[in-house]
């Protein structure tokens, strides 16, 4: 993961556009899967590495600019957001719904 | 402090069909709302919840909710 401290805020939304299409499945959060920083995002963390899904993700806290342009490209106004084949799923609430009723895991093939 | 009973308008007038039930969940600024409403078939949670913050997005913007979690869905086939 580049640092975004030297980057303009359109390299920003271009390293987002790129991590969202490059990556099945991308997290937006706060923190790292290793050490995150909300219990939203920690709770998404937890349901990406129960199903055993390879995900890539981005701690949005590292600079303010990425939230703000994120929420302004993806229309979500709140972190996390997971992005499954570049489209943007949900939030925790939408996430854990989903995992819930066994919908998340049809969408990532991980049954 | 937010108008459970108005918020239910907003949602059911933006939404024609809907129902929409809105509870406090502490504090009359945290609230979660079921909302069933025919406009939601076909589209993915996101876009439904998207539909439901626009129609009460001004009491967002001045302060009267912080939080609304959402359930949606669109009615059962009949």
């Amino acid at each position: 993961m580049s640092d975004t401290l030297t980057m303009s805020e359109q390299e920003i939304l271009d390293q987002i556009q790129q991590e969202t299409s490059q990556n099945r499945v991308f997290l937006y959060m706060k923190g790292t899967p290793e050490m995150p920083r909300c219990g939203f995002s920690n709770q998404v963390v937890q349901i990406l590495n129960h199903l055993g899904v390879e995900y890539g993700a981005r701690d949005i806290l590292v600079d303010p600019r990425i939230r703000v342009v994120l929420s302004e490209w993806s229309d979500w106004p709140t972190i996390p957001q997971l992005f499954v084949d570049g489209k943007l799923v949900g939030g925790c609430d939408i996430v854990t719904e989903m995992f819930q009723d066994g919908e998340l895991q049809g969408l990532l093939g991980a049954e | 402090m937010a108008d459970l009973g108005e918020l239910k308008t907003l949602i059911e007038e933006a939404l024609p069909g809907a129902t929409a039930e809105i509870v406090d969940q502490g504090g009359g600024d945290h609230l979660a709302a079921v909302v069933v409403a025919p406009q939601f078939a076909g589209l993915t949670r996101v876009e439904q919840h998207r539909l439901v913050y626009a129609a009460v997005q001004d009491r967002f913007d001045d302060g009267s909710i912080h939080a609304l979690a959402l359930k949606t869905r669109a009615p059962e086939a009949t």
